[in-house]
């Protein structure tokens, strides 16, 4: 590992103590319970050792009233040792899934927050899989660490010592052998990193064709792709499954070979204490084992080996963890937007005098969009925004909703910049209503209500009617409690449009944006909801973005773009009168 | 579950002999309380410290033996895991190709991606595990046992009492944490449903100011989650504490026994510590086994997930007998007259409560233009979706040819139809793996043609690399534009007989889609379906069909229609100022 990484684990590790802290007396708690049922796991073998001792006396002579003393002993410790691990397994669930927890609020927290710039440039699956199977291996991780490196590495402190008192020449056998298994496991572990990597570069790819294909498996019906997408399956699929058992027997090597050099060390005990007790045997040197300490130096031989490989593999588990952990945190310690700031003023029932002065902006610091924009609005007034694709409309609304902030000029409404605005306010006056289409997993209404959650029945539909959504609304199974999918499932792309822009009628917001909004809706239906609009709109600032131009016609002022420029501005009577870009955009449409 | 036990069938030697290795390896290592009991009773009492060396070495060879046959049973058991995920993955995978429209609509894609990938992972876990250790245990357990026999009778009646209590401690948890398991599993289902929507939505959360009520709807289920979790642990967390009381109760007992057998001179010492050292092992392993349970609990549940997907089948195609044969004689002459049939077609989704179509009637010929206009929602996608077979008719019929649909093969038959569905999606890719779709052989001469009707020659060439144009993830790297034109492109590249172009033409200026429609009414023979919402894209059509609220509302030429038919008359002069 270079020293940059290890810095990296160093600063994540410090990272997740400080959601441990949180939980401080719990550790705590955890750590002591943990070191009593480690001194009370080594106890047993004495007791057990002290029994058989007593069975030495052969046939005849046993201390039967010896014998129940130890036997009650041994009930007590273990009746301990049971309940203390119980209660410290429950503590470390508790720590664990509530870390587990704050640190996916706090990555939803920051999700509110990211400045959509970022947000925009985030493949959705990578983000999703970062909040959830990110954390989940990292909780997976952590638990094994809390329960196994604990007692792990108490217990082999703990037999030390008690192999020690027992027997320091013996012990000696023991220390010197063990690392071999650290060594082994080391060595396989090196050279399986590799083969992981392998598996999770082509699992990876995989998940890649899953989701595309599965994601878009209508269209691969449509061009009966199926066999030709099977056949691209299970070509990865036969590198997935020769790189995943490269990886999944290379790495079970570990446990087999760790067990060879643990039995060795058992053997080495069992030859060595025998010869102490031969030595011993008859003489009562106190240097000598008997029987019993004998049985108990092997059961601790066991002992003492078992959390090596414990050890390893939580040692491979917990750099897992981390990894994921610092992933997570990544997300977590993105730069937010900038905040409002603290004198930012809350906008209450504005005019709608929109203005834009000089405003340039760009998505890409090579790449210049918008150049020194200017704008009036005046107040309700309807603003339609034409041009081909690229130019820069969508961009518009960006900045007016405040999604991104402009670089250069200013835009503000009433006479206060935008910036020294509340978020909230500003967006709360605006009503927007997208070409891409969004809907929540819920019931019709819940998705109606998403601006006004206090809206009554009679408001909603009133709201539907206006839409003229209310005719297909009432026709699907449950009407305005009919359950929709994620992406509004049986709806048509027309019927989803109609649901945001119902969604806007229930708010009547002071201002509205429309952003291709009716692009996938009938004229007719169209025209209808334009008067709609217009009736609400009455006194409120509109921009209108469309391609459609017989639904921009009637815009008080129109804004043709093109390169992130107006090129023309004026109504439609003029503009065709100039006869330039905007005449020939709109000739286009009878040019048959 | 169970279900899933065939995709084992190709390894079933690798499942026989992984646990048949490990029973070997569990076999030498039930030799070692034998040999130390040899050193106790044997080596020890005589003083014979040669006798230990041998002894030692024998622990050594067990050792190196057990090994051997440990890695042998891993390799076999990695073999089979892995081998049994690649063929239940493939399996899946090709299952979820047979999946019609209704089917997909019903599942749900997102929840079909982690079966296949995370669950899929999970289950591959578990079977490796059982092979390795899940049987390993109950011999080792057992093995124990039946070596405590053979050494004295009456101690080894304590293990026929602990074993079964352990069976059922170990059992019982299984079962109690089972169903909190998949709880778990569909909370973390709903935590990544929110943090999706979070992401896709974030635009309209922030523009309705929705962010602290999102925060909380995803905190209340996290704090679900979370206390899910705890649940299912506490329950677990009682499986070693309890294997612990029972085996060292056990203990207890066996060294009291020990003491009245030793006394009695039934027993020696040092077959006492064997018969404690089996107890030990027997304690090792089970909380190994406690470990794995876990794993296998989820393993299970995961399972069960995997198995619903290779459960689901796909709604068996009814045909309404009197329809099939039309109006009672059979369409045998291929006259052209009746090249593509709708006879009192109508169609009903699952789950819907209506009809989305209704009656209707139409016959197309052979190298005609249909254009389908009507109101949002009117059906006009649906009607469209009916003629590659991607829905079929849930009454009436639709026929090709004189043939039902639902006689046709659906795959072999959409090989002749072109479609362009509203939403533009491209793969990951080259610009010419893309336009493969629409037909493998293509020589680059058909692709730029193809290109050249789409108008997106242009497009092509002003990408580095032309044809081989990297395409990212979703098309992402192009604009909705050229994407609709490259899947215009994609379908014409496979010379369709019939061209679907379902509002495919939303995101082209009216310059653009005027030239394309000209271009495509330049192929000959090509029946073509253009479903529009402007009247100017459809109404030099052969045929237009008016749709209204799932139903036919008029069919005939524009000039027709207009003399005929309100609807289209009303959509028409939305878009045309009347003369």
């Amino acid at each position: 590992m270079s020293d940059l990484k290890k810095t990296d684990s160093k600063k994540t590790i410090r990272k997740i103590l400080r959601y441990i802290k949180r939980h401080i007396p719990l550790v705590v708690l955890s750590i002591l319970l943990a070191a009593i049922i480690v001194f009370l796991t080594l106890y047993i073998p004495i007791l057990i050792g002290n029994a058989v001792d007593v069975l030495l006396a052969g046939k005849g002579n046993i201390d039967f009233e010896e014998l129940i003393r130890i036997m009650i002993k041994i009930g007590i410790v273990m009746g301990i040792t049971a309940l203390a691990q119980w209660v410290m397994n429950t503590i470390n669930n508790h720590i664990t899934y509530h870390v587990v927890e704050d640190i996916r609020n706090d990555a939803m927290k920051r999700i509110q927050i990211l400045p959509l710039s970022f947000l925009d440039s985030q493949a959705t699956g990578d983000v999703v899989s970062r909040v959830v199977s990110d954390v989940d291996t990292f909780a997976d991780g952590l638990l094994m660490g809390f329960t196994q490196l604990f007692t792990g590495v108490l217990t082999i402190l703990g037999t030390l010592g008690f192999m020690l008192r027992t027997s320091p020449i013996v012990t000696i056998v023991v220390v010197v052998i063990t690392p071999l298994s650290f060594f082994v496991a080391k060595f396989i572990a090196t050279h399986t990193h590799d083969y992981f990597k392998n598996q999770s570069v082509v699992r990876a790819e995989q998940t890649a064709l899953i989701d595309e294909m599965i994601g878009n498996q209508k269209i691969v019906k449509m061009f009966s792709r199926e066999e030709a997408v099977k056949e691209e399956f299970d070509e990865i699929n036969g590198r997935l499954h020769d790189s995943s058992l490269k990886a999944v027997f290379y790495s079970s090597l570990v446990n087999p070979s760790t067990r060879f050099v643990n039995a060795l060390v058992y053997a080495g005990v069992a030859v060595v204490g025998g010869f102490f007790v031969i030595k011993g045997w008859g003489s009562a040197e106190a240097a000598a084992l008997t029987v019993g300490e004998l049985t108990a130096f092997l059961s601790y031989a066991n002992q003492y080996t078992k959390p090596f490989n414990e050890i390893s593999g939580v040692i491979t588990e917990l750099q897992n963890a981390i990894v994921c952990a610092s992933r997570i945190f990544e997300l977590i310690e993105k730069e937010p937007q900038i905040p409002d700031a603290e004198s930012a003023k809350v906008l209450k029932e504005p005019e709608g005098a929109v203005s834009l002065q000089n405003v340039s902006f760009r998505y890409i610091p090579e790449k210049p969009l918008i150049r020194d924009f200017n704008l009036d609005v005046k107040p309700g007034q309807r603003i339609a925004i034409v041009g081909p694709t690229g130019c820069g409309k969508t961009t518009v609304i960006n900045l007016l909703m405040r999604f991104y902030d402009v670089d250069e000029g200013k835009i503000s409404i009433d006479g206060t910049d935008l910036r020294e605005l509340t978020r909230k306010s500003l967006r709360s006056n605006i009503g927007m209503v997208l070409q891409e289409t969004w809907l929540k997993a819920g019931t019709i209404k819940e998705n109606i209500c998403m601006g006004k959650p206090d809206a009554t029945d009679e408001e909603i539909v009133a709201a539907a009617k206006a839409a003229h959504s209310h005719s297909f609304i009432k026709r699907l199974p449950d009407g305005y409690d009919t359950v929709i999918g994620e992406d509004g499932g049986m709806l048509s792309q027309g019927q989803k449009q109609l649901l945001c822009i119902t969604r806007v009628m229930l708010c009547l917001p002071p201002m509205l944006i429309l952003d291709e909004a009716t692009s996938s809706i009938d004229t007719r239906t169209e025209i209808r909801i334009q008067k709609a609009f217009a009736k609400m709109m009455q006194g409120r600032t509109s921009f209108i973005v469309a391609h459609r131009l017989s639904t921009i016609k009637e815009a008080d002022v129109i804004l043709v773009m093109r390169d992130g420029n107006i090129v023309e501005q004026g109504n439609h009577e003029s503009l065709l009168a100039k006869g330039g870009f905007y005449a020939e955009l709109y000739n286009s449409q009878f040019a048959i | 579950m169970k279900s899933l036990l065939k995709y084992l069938r190709n390894y079933k030697k690798e499942s026989i002999l992984a646990p048949l290795f490990k029973l070997l390896e569990a076999s030498f290592e039930l030799f070692v309380p034998i040999v130390i009991s040899k050193i106790i009773d044997v080596a020890i009492p005589s003083g014979n410290n040669s006798m230990i060396i041998k002894m030692g070495l024998v622990l050594a060879l067990l050792a190196l033996v057990g090994m051997v046959a440990a890695i042998t049973a891993q390799f076999f058991a990695a073999k089979a895991a892995v081998g049994f995920s690649a063929e239940l993955r493939s399996a899946v995978f090709a299952h979820i190709q047979t999946f019609d429209f209704t089917s997909i609509d019903k599942v749900g894609i997102s929840t079909l991606i982690t079966r296949m990938t995370s669950d899929i992972n999970q289950l591959q876990n578990g079977v490796n595990m059982v092979l390795r250790l899940f049987l390993r245990s109950p011999i080792v357990v057992f093995g124990a046992m039946i070596m405590a026999f053979t050494i004295d009778v009456k101690s080894a009646l304590i293990f026929v009492v602990a074993i079964p209590l352990l069976a059922v401690i170990v059992y019982g948890i299984m079962l109690i944490t089972m169903p909190l398991f998949k709880k778990v599993q569909g909370s973390l289902d709903k935590v990544l449903g929110h943090t999706r929507e979070n992401l896709t939505g974030v635009r309209v959360i922030r523009a309705f100011g929705l962010e602290d009520k999102e925060l909380g709807d995803f905190e209340a289920d996290n704090r679900i989650l979370a206390k899910s979790q705890t649940r299912v642990g506490r329950f677990s967390a009682l499986t070693n504490p309890l294997t612990y009381i029972i085996v060292n109760g056990a203990i207890i007992a066996l060294i009291y026994v020990g003491g009245v057998q030793v006394n009695m001179g039934n027993l020696t010492q040092g077959q006492v510590v064997a018969i404690i050292n089996y107890m030990s092992q027997i304690l090792v392993e089970l909380i190994k086994l406690a470990n794995l349970i876990v794993l296998m609990t989820k393993a299970a549940a995961c399972g069960d997930r995997v198995a619903d997907v290779l459960k689901m089948e796909n709604a068996p195609v009814i045909k309404e007998s009197g329809f099939t044969s039309g109006n009672g004689k059979e369409d045998t002459s291929g006259a052209f007259d009746d090249y593509i049939v709708f006879d009192h077609a109508s169609l009903t989704y699952e789950g819907a409560g209506a009809e989305t179509l209704t009656n209707i009637n139409f016959s197309v010929k052979k190298g005609q233009t249909v254009g389908i206009i009507g109101g949002t929602g009117s059906g006009k996608s649906s009607l469209v979706n009916m003629i590659p077979a991607l829905y079929y008719a849930t009454k009436g019929s639709v026929r090709f040819m004189g043939k039902d649909l639902k006689d046709l093969d659906a795959a072999e038959f959409r090989k002749r139809i072109g479609i362009v569905p509203q939403k533009a999606v491209l793969f990951k890719g080259t610009i010419r793996s893309n336009l493969l779709w629409g037909n493998p052989d293509a020589t680059d001469e058909e692709l730029w043609k193809a290109l050249e009707i789409a108008q997106a020659a242009e497009v092509v060439k002003g990408k580095d690399g032309g044809l081989d144009a990297e395409v990212e993830q979703n098309g992402r790297n192009f604009s909705g534009g050229q994407r609709q034109r490259l899947t215009i492109a994609r379908a014409l590249a496979g010379n369709p007989e019939i061209l679907i172009l379902d509002d495919s033409a939303s995101a082209l200026d009216y310059a653009t889609d005027a030239n394309l429609r000209k271009a495509i009414s330049g192929i000959k023979d090509t029946t073509v379906f253009i479903v529009s919402q402007r009247a100017s894209s459809i109404r030099n059509a052969d045929k237009i069909i008016v749709l209204d609220d799932g139903e036919v509302a008029g069919i005939g030429t524009n000039e027709e229609l207009l003399e005929s038919c309100e609807v289209y008359n009303e959509i028409y002069y939305s878009q045309y100022e009347r003369a």
